[in-house]
C-alpha cells in the first residue's frame, strides 16, 4: 500500500478559515485520502455542522492544495458517510483551539449530555466556575460562556 | 426503488419544515429581545436552512430539480409543510413556544429515522439528531426559565402562548397516505409513531415549567399543510423570501 503520508501532512496546511490555528485535518474532516491506479487523489470531508457556509470554502481549499501536488486529478467530495463528531479532533486540535482563546470541547463516551457546558473550563484562567451563556455563538460550532473566576466571557468549540 | 413517491412525501414534508421555519427563524436576526436570543435564532435558522438543503439534495437524487430550483421556484400548494411553521413570528413567547413544539418532534424524528432502510437519510439523521439537541435544549431552558422561574407575566405569556401553539404543532403530525408503506418498508414507523412520543417528551418538560397542556377539542387540528392546504401566511412569505431569485436566478454572491 502506497504512503499516503505526504498527502495528509499537506492538508494539514489548510486551515479552518475562521479559526486558522486548527488544520482540517486536526478539526477530523478529512475522512479519507486516497490515490488511484490513475494518480488521481480522492479525498472525502465530512461536514461539522451541515449548515456551516465555510464548509464549501474547506473543500475548495483542500482542492486547491492539492492541485499544487503532482497528481493527474483531484477529486474532492463532501459525505456523510461517516458522522463528524468533537470527538474526532486530535490532541493538536484541541490544543490549538485554546490557543485561540476556544474552549476545546469537552470529550465524551456514549450519548452527549449538554449539561456539560454549564462547567466549561475557561480557556483564559482554567476555573471551572463558569457559566453557559448560549449554547449558541458567532459560529454554528461555538457557544458562548462566562468565567465567575476569571470574570471574563469566552467562546467554546461545541461539543457534537 | 419501489417506494419513491412515499419516500418523497416524506422528504418534501420534513425539507419544506425545515426550510419555511429556517425563515421565520431568521426573521428575529436583529429583532431578539436580548444578544444572545437574536445569535440563538439566528443559528438556528442557519442549521434549519443547512438541514433543508440536505433533505432536498436527497430529493434531487430520487429526480427531483436542483436544490435551489425546488426551494425557490414552486407554489404554495406545492409545498408539504404544517402550519405551525407558516405563521409569523408574533412575540418571543410565541416564537419561543413553537420552537420547542416542533424542534422536540424535529428531533425525535431524526432519532426514528437514524434505522430507516432508506440510508441516505438514515446516514443524514445520525449526522443531524447532535445539531436539533442543541436546539431542543435551548428552547427547553427558555421555556423552563419564564414558565416556571419567571413572573406572572412571563407565565400568563407562555401558557397563552402554549394554549395558541399546541393545536397547531399538532398538524406536525397530519399523517399521510404512505404510512402504511413507510412502516412496511422499515422507512419511518409513522406520524402516529413520531406523535406518541413527542407528547411524552414535551409533557414533563411543561409540567416542569408549570405550564399546562391545553385539551385540544378538534380531531383533526390544523391539518392540510401536508397535502398543499396552507394558511394565509404562506404565500406572502414565499414571495418575500424568492423575490431575489425571481429578480435573477443565476445571481450568486
Amino acid at each position: 500500500m502506497d504512503d499516503l503520508s505526504h498527502i495528509w501532512e499537506a492538508l494539514k496546511d489548510v486551515k479552518d478559515p475562521e479559526i486558522p490555528t486548527v488544520s482540517l485535518v486536526d478539526l477530523g474532516v478529512i475522512t479519507s485520502v486516497s490515490v488511484d491506479d490513475e494518480n488521481v487523489v480522492h479525498v472525502t470531508m465530512t461536514p461539522t455542522f451541515v449548515g456551516c457556509p465555510a464548509m464549501e470554502y474547506m473543500r475548495n481549499e483542500v482542492v486547491e492544495r492539492l492541485e499544487r501536488m503532482e497528481f493527474s486529478g483531484v477529486d474532492v467530495r463532501m459525505n456523510f458517510d461517516i458522522p463528524w463528531s468533537s470527538n474526532r479532533i486530535t490532541d493538536e486540535g484541541r490544543a490549538a483551539l485554546a490557543t485561540f482563546g476556544l474552549a476545546p470541547p469537552v470529550a465524551y463516551e456514549g450519548v452527549l449530555e449538554l449539561e456539560v457546558l454549564n462547567n466549561v473550563a475557561c480557556p483564559l484562567c482554567g476555573g471551572h466556575n463558569t457559566t453557559l451563556r448560549s449554547p449558541f455563538g458567532p459560529t454554528l460550532c461555538r457557544s458562548i460562556h462566562y468565567c465567575n473566576s476569571c470574570g471574563q466571557a469566552f467562546e467554546g468549540f461545541k461539543p457534537l | 426503488m419501489s417506494n419513491d413517491a412515499a419516500v418523497k412525501d416524506l422528504l418534501f414534508r420534513m425539507a419544506d419544515d425545515d426550510l419555511i421555519i429556517a425563515h421565520r427563524n431568521s426573521e428575529w436576526t436583529g429583532l431578539g429581545p436580548i444578544m444572545e436570543e437574536d445569535i440563538a435564532f439566528s443559528s438556528i435558522a442557519q442549521d434549519k436552512l443547512g438541514h433543508s438543503l440536505a433533505l432536498y439534495t436527497l430529493l434531487q437524487g430520487l429526480g427531483e430539480a436542483e436544490p435551489d430550483t425546488t426551494a425557490f421556484t414552486r407554489d404554495e400548494a406545492q409545498f408539504r409543510c404544517c402550519h405551525l411553521v407558516e405563521y409569523p413570528i408574533g412575540g418571543y413567547d410565541f416564537s419561543l413556544m413553537r420552537h420547542f413544539l416542533f424542534d422536540m418532534a424535529d428531533m425525535l424524528r431524526f432519532e426514528m429515522l437514524e434505522s430507516s432502510s432508506f440510508e441516505p437519510l438514515a446516514k443524514l439523521a445520525a449526522k443531524v439528531r447532535g445539531e436539533i439537541k442543541y436546539h431542543v435544549f435551548h428552547a427547553a431552558t427558555w421555556v423552563e426559565q419564564l414558565g416556571a422561574k419567571g413572573n406572572e407575566e412571563s407565565h400568563a405569556r407562555m401558557q397563552s402562548s402554549l394554549n395558541q401553539v399546541y393545536p397547531l404543532a399538532l398538524g406536525i403530525f397530519e399523517p399521510s397516505q404512505y404510512e402504511a408503506e413507510l412502516a412496511a418498508a422499515g422507512i419511518f414507523a409513522g406520524e402516529a409513531a413520531l406523535q406518541e412520543k413527542w407528547a411524552a417528551a414535551v409533557a414533563p418538560i411543561l409540567e416542569r415549567s408549570n405550564l399546562r397542556i391545553p385539551s385540544v377539542a378538534d380531531p383533526s387540528p390544523a391539518y392540510g399543510g401536508r397535502r398543499g392546504y396552507h394558511t394565509e401566511h404562506l404565500q406572502p412569505m414565499l414571495t418575500e423570501m424568492t423575490e431575489v431569485f425571481r429578480i435573477d436566478p443565476t445571481a450568486s454572491w
